[in-house]
């Protein structure tokens, strides 16, 4: 059993602990209020464009926008967003397992965040760009790698990009989620599947489109195609960087938060402990003294 | 018969009620929606948006962008959407000088994109300006 001076050592150092830990909950709960706002916020919008996207969806044809070519091989890429830092549970985990089970043994891969980009390289993946994104996330940050990934896409290099991150639902809550970006998919006539929402929140039960319905194009069907793809690439791109981010703050605030319960509780045992020790000294103590003034006696 | 107009920026969504017209800048030109307009899908470029709420016009200068109309519905998605309250001429035209700079700096023939970004912000910053102006005046 430890003696008095080890314990009372080790609630000191576990103490310090608990302080870094509360610290790091509180600049996280403080940046998680932030990250989700702004996920929220953008949800909106890429909602709206996946909808106008479902509803025109019988018009397209693989010829009238390159981003919507299907094309026989499975050259795969993957853009991963992971996070920079760790002590934020197991979302980084999560996100490499997913990614193993849904994509291509061969993909290659695109990555923003460290933790990842890191795991790639040891497991001899091909890494062919990385990017590191602020903090909040600016959208001038994240149009680079849709622009990289779209070109990629353009110039044949791969015949899909996939998008891989973690997914916020609330902050008890995030899944690692993979996305089929490019080519678009679900407006074929063989694939009766809705476009994947990336934030959650669209589905097609709820929304109502009438498939016979028939639309005009202003100017022509290529040239709206030609402006709403590329904001399709940019704000999916964006919209993952801010979820992935909700869920890190989330998850960081939530993992902190249980250190520093488990660290409280440590103290607390610590210290009864101490304490029992204590009154066992001063017993054995004063035993000792009463022995002794009985022999003499 | 009641017209839904959502207008949606990344960062919000702005406006989302039934109105009894609206009008957009379109691609070809200006575009006015009444209830029961055929479905249309329209590219946007930077301009004044009207819709009529009320018996009373509120206009918007907005963005590029692209709307879907249906019969009951029209949904705007655009990178800028403000009223007349919410334009600070100041900040405009720094965002247009800084515009202008970088576009000086990039190489046109290698970053089209970039390009493109610039002078979207130039254009958008432009209405957003002129919007002011008229309004005042």
């Amino acid at each position: 059993m430890a003696n008095l001076r080890d314990i009372r050592r080790r609630i000191k150092s576990v103490k310090n602990t608990a302080q870094i830990t509360r610290a790091m909950q509180l600049v996280a709960a403080a940046k998680m209020k932030k990250a989700q706002d702004q996920a929220l916020g953008g949800r909106a919008y890429s909602k709206h464009l996946l909808q106008v996207l479902y509803d025109i969806r019988k018009n397209f044809r693989d010829e009238l926008h390159p981003y919507l070519e299907h094309r026989p091989g499975n050259r795969e890429l993957v853009l991963v967003i992971s996070t920079d830092k760790g002590l934020c549970g197991a979302i980084n985990t999560n996100l490499a397992r997913k990614i193993q089970a849904q994509t291509s043994p061969q993909a290659d891969f695109v990555t923003v965040g460290r933790k990842l980009r890191v795991l790639c390289e040891k497991l001899g993946r091909k890494v062919i760009a990385d990017f590191t994104v602020r903090d909040p996330v600016p959208f001038g940050e994240t149009r680079p790698i849709a622009s990289f990934v779209g070109k990629q896409f353009l110039e044949r290099n791969y015949d899909k990009v996939s998008i891989a991150f973690t997914n916020f639902y609330n902050t008890m809550r995030q899944e690692p989620k993979v996305v089929t970006l490019l080519p678009l998919q679900g407006h074929r006539p063989d694939e009766d599947q809705a476009f994947e929402m990336i934030g959650g929140g669209f589905s097609l039960e709820a929304h109502k489109s009438d498939p016979d319905r028939d639309y005009e194009f202003e100017p022509n069907p290529a040239e709206v195609l030609a402006t709403i793809l590329p904001l399709y690439l940019n704000y999916e791109v964006f919209q993952a960087h801010l979820e992935a981010r909700a869920s890190e703050h989330s998850a960081r605030m939530v993992a902190m938060k249980s250190a520093t319960d488990n660290a409280q509780k440590f103290i607390k045992e610590l210290t009864l402990e101490y304490n029992k020790l204590r009154q066992g000294a001063i017993t054995s103590e004063l035993l000792e003294i009463t022995t002794a003034m009985k022999a003499m006696e | 018969m009641p017209l839904l107009l959502d207008i949606v920026t990344p960062e919000r969504k702005v406006f989302s009620d039934s109105v009894d017209n609206v009008y957009l800048p379109g691609a070809d030109g200006e575009l006015g929606v009444l209830p029961q307009h055929a479905g249309l899908v329209t590219a946007l470029q930077p301009g004044e948006l009207r819709y009529l709420l009320n018996g009373k016009v509120v206009t918007l200068a907005i963005g590029s962008g692209f709307a879907e109309i249906t019969q009951t519905h029209v949904v705007v998605l655009t990178d800028m959407a403000l009223g007349e309250a919410e334009i600070d001429i100041a900040q405009a035209e720094t965002a247009i000088q800084r515009a202008r700079e970088e576009l000086h700096g990039v190489d046109h023939s290698m970053d089209a994109e970039e390009v493109a970004f610039l002078q979207g912000v130039i254009a958008k910053s432009t209405v957003a300006i002129n919007f002011k102006r008229k309004s005042q005046s």
